[in-house]
């Protein structure tokens, strides 16, 4: 039997490693990834605590479904800034991305 | 070992022989269980790739008869050994790899492809008792498996460091994703009927055909299949004469081998997918207590659809790429919608007019008044969409024409299945007054 | 140690292996690809804990859609000149010490001598229909309906938006 710490755990690691990519890349649309390490994180932990406390109600599940449509959303959003942000300023890396339109 | 049994129910037997095997020689039941999976999972992959062998030459001698010749008739009886032939050439040519392409995404892309048409046969029912496994969402597993060759274009586009390859990726990735919309769409019909996404129920729930209950349906879901292989009219991915040969221009031997091979296994799966879902699968008489005949009714159906998949490659030309995303997106995606508001509609309005409740309706008493009048929905669903599409078209040659437009009020308004704006860029006949 | 741990354990290897492929690696399209790797990963392990459609459209959703339209974006904004310089910027040691912590909270919130809270072992059975429950639930107006029809606008919002960003200006 698999404990629910571990997966606890795992989704704790991933969260943080996708912490680091947001912290510490350059590049924006690395930055979105590593978004979306974040939010699996999260999804494994709700699908684990529906799975070992109250597999009889339907919210743990309904809860993950909301987080998906939550990242498709942003995951899509963000990627037309990016791409409009390259037409104009022609760089995707976030440090250059600095000043407003003047 | 009794023959009849055998001959009746093949694959079951066989498998009670070899546990019995296995166990006589004193192997924990676990290990026997796991070692039957490995062999039925070995047996699926097999047929998989073998089965193509037997589809290309059909395809070639079907496609060469329409073109008033002959086709493969040398090697072997009436050409059936041509294909080993190809693939005996195909081995034996140098293994080329681009300078600057990725390696290992290079290798995977084919491999991938293969892949992702093997694992959709594991939830495809061949008789009542022979299936893969019974996923309790077969269907939705069969259009994320799917979705994985996709992937393996893009992959294998990108990876060949050629421009030509990378826009064939692009072009090819945007035709596939589109097109999954409408088919999940139109999926969703015969789960909405069968009220189960296994697919041995939903076979199972088919005493009448589902393609009489929904006529509409089985259309969007067998052209936007087709458009998901990449099948002609679909067949932008390998446009010979506009971008040489799209994302697998650079790969060469088995490599390319790997890609047509699962370009025809997907073919074939498109047939057996619409047998399953629409045409009642391995239903036939007798098919419940054989399942040998199961077995021949489901290739009959699934042959049948290949060979309309053969029919449309040979008589239609190539739709372009502006046309194929207006239809998917202007007229495709607005019909399945209006197909599933059909379906549930007249699906709920039936108990409530002959007031019985709905597990009455379902069961076989009411079966030929649920397809009857579903089959009503949907001629009333097309006969709307023909309406406005006729009015449109007739509203274009007007604008066209420069007549005053006589006919205002009969423009594509709204109807109340939510369609608006239908019909701009539907089909290339009726463009060709507009244009 | 059953077979079923066995099976955690790898594909937790392969999940913690590929997202730190993601972070790290400096070719963009090979994190692509070590994110696609890792999103599969994810989908054995709903698998694991039966939860068999929440599997699928993670294989649908974030590998089919998502993952493609990453891909895309990473090929449109590629700059001509490929840089050299680092991937990471000036500050990426603070970025790590950070991660570390917090694993470090979390671990020791989460491992069972160290942390004050107990967690459970072994796992309830979700019941055959759970499923048939999920869709029930969606359009109930006492449970979930009113977050599906929220979330449907979000998504239609999402769209326009996206369409119109992105959008080539006339």
């Amino acid at each position: 039997m698999i404990p629910l710490h571990w997966y606890l755990l795992l989704a704790a690691a991933l969260f943080c490693i996708g912490l680091y990519g947001v912290l510490a890349r350059k590049n924006a649309v690395a930055i979105l990834m590593s978004i979306e390490l974040m939010l699996n994180a999260v999804i494994i932990n709700l699908v684990a605590f529906w799975h070992y406390l109250t597999p009889l109600v339907a919210s743990g599940q309904m809860f993950a479904i909301i987080v998906y449509v939550v990242a498709a959303c942003e995951a899509a959003v963000g990627l037309a800034l990016v791409i409009s942000i390259y037409r104009q300023r022609n760089t995707v890396v976030a440090e250059e991305i600095d000043l407003m339109k003047w | 070992m009794d023959i009849a049994k055998l001959l009746n129910d093949p694959v079951n037997e066989l498998a009670k022989l070899l546990t019995g095997l296995l166990a006589g020689m004193g192997l924990p039941s676990a290990l026997i269980t796991t070692i039957l999976l490995i062999i039925g999972v070995v047996a699926i992959g097999t047929f998989c790739l073998l089965l193509p062998l037997f589809l290309i030459w059909f395809e070639r001698r079907v496609v060469a008869r329409m073109q008033d010749r002959v086709g493969p008739n040398r090697v072997g009886w009436q050409g059936s050994l041509q294909t080993i032939a190809d693939a005996l050439k195909l081995i034996i040519k140098e293994d080329i790899t681009p300078i600057g392409a990725d390696v290992i995404v290079y290798n995977i892309s084919p491999i991938l492809s293969v892949v992702a048409i093997i694992t959709m046969w594991a939830v495809i029912p061949f008789a009542i008792n022979i299936v893969g496994t019974t996923l309790n969402v077969g269907a939705l597993y069969i259009v994320s498996v799917g979705s994985l060759g996709t992937l393996a274009i893009m992959m294998g586009g990108w990876a060949s460091n050629n421009k030509y390859a990378l826009l064939g990726a692009f072009r090819t990735v945007a035709q596939l994703v589109s097109y999954e919309v409408p088919m999940l769409l139109s999926l969703l019909v015969p789960v909405i009927l069968a009220r189960s996404m296994e697919m041995n129920k939903i076979v199972g729930e088919q005493s009448i055909w589902f393609v009489i209950a929904a006529p509409i349906a089985t259309l969007i879901f067998f052209a936007t299949s087709v458009a998901e292989v990449g099948r002609t009219p679909f067949d932008l991915l390998e446009a010979e004469s506009e971008i040489v040969a799209g994302f697998h221009i650079e790969y060469t031997g088995m490599k390319f081998a790997m890609f047509f091979v699962a370009e025809f296994m997907h073919a074939f799966t498109v047939g057996s997918l619409t047998a399953v879902l629409f045409l009642g699968g391995w239903r036939g008489p007798w098919a419940e207590e054989i399942p040998l005949l199961g077995i021949v009714y489901f290739m009959l159906k699934s042959f049948a659809g290949y060979f309309l998949v053969i029919l449309m490659r040979a008589s239609l030309p190539r739709i372009r790429i502006d046309h194929m995303l207006d239809l998917c997106w202007k007229f495709l995606t607005p019909l399945a919608l209006g197909a599933i508001v059909i379906t549930l509609l007249f699906d709920k309005l039936g108990p409530a007019l002959l007031n019985v409740e709905y597990a009455r309706w379902v069961g076989p008493d009411y079966m030929f008044a649920r397809a009857g009048l579903l089959l009503l929905g949907n001629l009333l669903l097309g006969l709307i969409t023909l309406y406005i599409l006729s009015s449109e078209a007739r509203r274009q040659r007007r604008a066209a024409e420069g007549e005053p437009a006589a006919d205002h009020a009969a423009h594509g308004g709204h109807d109340e299945h939510g369609h608006g704006d239908e019909g701009h860029g539907h089909a290339a006949p009726t463009h060709a007054p507009a244009h | 140690m059953d077979a079923l741990q066995i099976v955690f354990l790898l594909t937790s290897l392969v999940i913690l292996a590929a997202s730190v492929a993601v972070v790290t690696v400096r070719n963009l399209i090979h994190a692509a690809l070590s994110l696609i790797v890792a999103l599969f990963g994810v989908a054995v392990l709903f698998v694991l804990l039966e939860a068999g459609f929440l599997a699928a459209v993670q294989v649908v959703l974030y590998i089919g859609a998502i993952a493609i339209l990453i891909i895309f974006a990473i090929m449109l904004t590629r700059r001509v000149m490929q840089d050299t310089s680092t991937q990471t910027n000036a500050m990426w040691w603070v970025s790590a010490v950070m991660a570390v912590v917090l694993m470090a909270a979390l671990a020791w919130l989460f491992m069972p001598g160290m942390s004050p809270l107990t967690f459970a072992i072994t796992p309830l059975v979700p019941p055959a229909d759970s499923l048939a429950r999920l869709g029930a639930s969606f359009v109930d107006p006492n449970q979930y309906a009113l977050p599906f029809e929220v979330a449907s606008i979000l998504l239609l919002m999402a769209m326009v938006g996206s369409i119109v960003i992105a959008g080539e200006k006339k």
